[in-house]
């Protein structure tokens, strides 16, 4: 079992917007934790104090006493009335409106269960695993193509829903390189545990390079094998579901599969992405992530053997 | 003094009144008495507080350990949409209900509810209605879009068997049930008092259920409108909510929360009223400013109609909408938080007797404090954008439903056992259940707390062996098998009770209201003769004269004058 200490979450935050929420959160914490003290105290003294002991007769009969009453209203009052400011203060700054026409950085698209995302004036789509840049104020996009999902990454800031037939968006400037891990956070269905997020944070010119590696269309230098799977994969109906660019596949149902062998994780975080679990995944889908929309096939074996040597090509 | 008398009597022969009580179930099903009715509503809550339970338990099998393989995600995500669907919809919604529906007439000194065929209705349409809704489970799948059943997720595109359709059939007729009960306990409160039982002398816990009356009457038609719409869009190709036939995925978030949110209050406002009787009684005071736990009651249900969007923070409302729901969100937290020091006032200076009820009643103002703390956290629109939809919600909602309303409840369902059932419970028995089911609760839900801190999301059927989420599951689990184990305890307790309890006699806690003058367990008819009202606790009056309210001027009794 790993160390509590080594938390990544969204109390170790790692974006401006998302350190302005940690602070808020902590003065929230330390002023719940002094209520509940008093709560707590006021119970313990006055359930000792006034227990009833034997040959007690009727207590004094008092319903009320307009001091005490006073400050039960006046201190909760003030209590909220500074959180209030604490918290319009923070919205505007976390989750200022952007100027209309601006372009966003990246484009975040949930599906039932992956996650796309694009970056507008490039011709790079990913799935999964998604790079940004450090260091600058990124407008994100966030849109759904079938149900809600909700993008999470508790270190770089707040959370956003995903809803089919609207745009919303979150800003965030993360602060230092890194990977950052999150999850859909609304109930999508079957495979909602398993549409983990995985955002690389890079220096700007490591992240031009990324972006530029994945505006290349899919490779074309293919062992043999790896050729048969190409022209299997054409004959079958993948390509009615992915997209590989540079080739007549090109469905949005499914990840983008352009550069899939240079991933690292596959099924949106549930596996390792190696030949072992591509060649478990291809034969039976349904066992590994029941509910996903990749149907079985029911392929023979040597199929599937090209298959895989196809796709761990494509980097 | 006390001299004049008052004999209330209903104006027509009931029907099941007229049945022989060694007629048996027939008895029972044909039963107009409120009582009766009420009994008949704590049982159908009973069994679906085990069904319900044993759902969760079953859930936390499966969260055990990390990718644990106990259930298939499907069924995993009708289990936990069954366990929330019947915990407030038939555990807690009908137990307040019938709560009302016995003590409302007794404590209000009437011997029947205003429309006695209306409330046999009401019973047995909710009744049915759960019995529908389970009926799904063999008719091709139960409901597993979430008890708060999202749209699009909620189409039949997205979720193709019956289930959906059984939950909007199996809500809308419990949900008929409801709001029948409502106006009907509305109707009782107004009309049938004993004359001379101004508002002002209401008890409590009738104030509380009467502002609730409102608040059902108000809240539940808008999901039951919001329930027919989606059942147009399942099984008549409508498009309300189908977004991709243009349909808005939004509009169901703000019908569905319209009501969800006062349902929140609809099933926590009655066991404040409860608690409030509890605390007066077992203290041995009368409650620590009556105007102001009665006035805060009103505020709660008013406000409760302006926060629905706090839990849609996260939709990209934009900052003026959220601005405005975080403001009214952190204010209905003031009238309610005021509350836990009324009780604490009301204990203040008292004889204090620790019984089975009294420590469910002290254990909720920790509890509900928890949970009502950590539902400001919500209101605060930045905390939340990194909260909801985590396992912090689980342990909040909880902390409110469980550690509020069902404490709320237990604590009166000792409180009145003995003058339900006419015998005395065991204390040790009740003391048992009581520490098993409190240690229990609380390993359960606060390490979900620290979980959704953490980064995990609700309503996820496994999870990947993060650091702590194996943990923190574990100690979950193991509570819940605890709280599970406990209720067990309550079971005996009853069957105990029934079969060898003491009798209890009219008035075993020297209680301050009406239901305590009658027989226990009261007789078909309540009353045959009451005493005139002076103030909120009659039968305190009656049988401490030399304390009794009546000779205070209503500025010494209330802290305000008569403005009558």
């Amino acid at each position: 079992m790993e160390k509590f200490s080594q938390l990544p979450y969204f109390l170790s935050p790692a974006s401006g917007q998302a350190d302005r929420i940690a602070s808020l959160t902590t003065y929230f914490i330390i002023a719940a934790l002094f209520v509940l003290a008093v709560v707590i105290g006021l119970l313990i003294y006055v359930s000792v104090r006034f227990r009833a002991k034997p040959g007690d007769g009727e207590p004094k009969q008092f319903t009320g006493n307009k001091v005490v009453e006073g400050f039960m209203i006046g201190v909760p009052t003030l209590l909220v009335a500074v959180f209030m400011y604490l918290t319009i203060d923070t919205m505007a700054n976390v989750m200022p409106a952007p100027a209309g026409n601006q372009r966003p950085d990246v484009v975040i698209t949930g599906h039932r269960y992956w996650w796309e995302a694009s970056y507008p004036g490039t011709k790079a789509i990913v799935a999964n695993e998604i790079h940004l840049p450090v260091g600058r104020k990124l407008l994100v996009h966030i849109n759904a193509a079938d149900v809600i999902h909700d993008w999470w990454v508790p270190q770089l800031g707040a959370k956003m829903d995903a809803i089919p037939g609207r745009t919303n968006y979150v800003w965030t400037t993360i602060q230092k390189p890194g990977v950052y891990e999150g999850a859909c956070s609304e109930f999508c269905g079957a495979q909602h545990a398993w549409m983990r997020i995985k955002v690389v944070a890079q220096p700007e010119a490591e992240f031009r390079k990324w972006v530029a590696q994945k505006e290349q269309d899919a490779t074309t230098q293919l062992s043999a094998s790896a050729q048969a799977g190409a022209a299997f994969f054409s004959h079958q109906p993948c390509g009615s579901c992915h997209r590989i660019r540079g080739t007549a596949a090109n469905g949005n149902v499914g990840p983008d599969l352009t550069h899939f062998g240079s991933r690292k994780i596959m099924l949106a975080g549930l596996l390792e992405n190696n030949p072992e679990n591509l060649r478990k995944w291809l034969t039976e889908p349904q066992h590994v992530k029941p509910g996903a929309l990749m149907p079985r096939f029911g392929y023979p074996k040597d199929s599937i053997t090209v298959l895989v040597d196809y796709l761990t090509a494509l980097k | 003094m006390i001299t004049d008398v008052q004999l209330p009597e209903p104006k027509t022969p009931l029907p099941g009144a007229t049945v022989n009580s060694d007629q048996g179930l027939l008895m029972w099903i044909s039963s107009v008495d409120h009582k009766q009715i009420g009994i008949m509503y704590m049982i159908m809550t009973l069994f679906y507080l085990f069904v319900g339970g044993l759902l969760a338990l079953l859930m936390r099998v499966q969260l055990m350990m990390p990718e644990n393989t106990f259930l298939a995600p499907d069924s995993y995500n009708q289990l936990f949409t069954m366990h929330g669907t019947t915990m407030i919809f038939f555990v807690l919604t009908p137990a307040i209900l019938g709560m009302a529906v016995y003590m409302v007439p007794l404590q209000i000194g009437a011997n029947e509810m205003a429309f006695p065929r209306l409330n046999a209705f009401a019973f047995w349409i909710s009744f049915f209605g759960g019995l529908l809704l389970y009926f799904s489970f063999l008719a091709g799948g139960a409901p597993d879009a979430g008890w708060f059943s999202y749209a699009p997720l909620n189409q039949t595109q997205y979720s193709a068997s019956p289930g959906i359709d059984y939950y909007c059939i199996g809500l809308l007729l419990s949900g008929i049930g409801t709001v029948s009960t409502a106006a009907n306990l509305a109707v009782t409160i107004i009309t049938l008092r004993t004359p001379s039982m101004k508002y002002k002398y209401l008890p409590v816990f009738v104030w509380m259920v009467f502002i609730n009356a409102f608040l059902i009457l108000a809240a539940f038609p808008s999901l039951n409108a919001a329930l027919a719409m989606l059942l147009i869009d399942r099984q008549l190709d409508g498009h309300f909510f189908n977004t991709d036939a243009g349909g808005s995925a939004l509009l169901w978030q703000h019908l569905f929360w319209l009501f969800g949110h006062p349902e929140v209050y609809i099933v926590v406002l009655p066991p404040f009223g409860v608690l409030s009787e509890v605390f007066q009684v077992y203290s041995r005071k009368p409650i620590f400013g009556y105007p102001f736990v009665v006035g805060s009651g009103i505020a709660i249900s008013l406000l409760a109609f302006g926060v629905w969007v706090h839990h849609m923070f996260a939709t990209g409302m934009g900052n003026t909408v959220n601005s405005f729901f975080a403001v009214s969100s952190m204010l209905i937290g003031i009238p309610t938080g005021v509350k836990i020091f009324n009780w604490l006032g009301t204990m203040y200076g008292g004889s204090i007797r620790f019984t089975t009820g009294m420590l469910f009643a002290t254990a909720f103002l920790v509890e509900f404090t928890i949970g009502g703390l950590s539902g400001i956290s919500f209101a605060i629109v930045p905390i939340d954008w990194q909260l909801t939809d985590t396992y912090y919600v689980v342990a909040h909602l909880h902390y409110v439903f469980l550690g509020g309303s069902l404490f709320g409840l237990f604590a009166g369902f000792f409180y009145w056992f003995p003058k339900i059932s006419g015998r005395m419970y065991s204390e040790t028995l009740g003391k048992w259940f009581f520490w098993l089911f409190m240690i229990g609760f609380n390993m359960t839900f606060f390490m979900q707390h620290i979980l959704g801190i953490i980064g995990m999301p609700r309503r996820v059927y496994t999870y990947p062996n993060l650091a702590g989420y194996s943990l923190l599951n574990l100690i979950s689990s193991l509570g819940a098998f605890l709280m599970g184990g406990s209720m067990l305890i309550f079971l005996y307790l009853l069957y105990d009770a029934i079969k060898r309890g003491k009798r209890a006699g009219d008035n075993p806690w020297d209680g301050y209201t009406f239901e305590w003058l009658t027989s226990s367990p009261p007789a078909l008819k309540n009353f045959t003769i009451l005493p005139p009202v002076y103030s909120f606790r009659p039968v305190h009056d009656l049988n401490h004269p030399e304390i009794g309210d009546y000779q205070k001027s209503d500025e010494e009794k209330y802290g305000t004058k008569d403005t009558d």
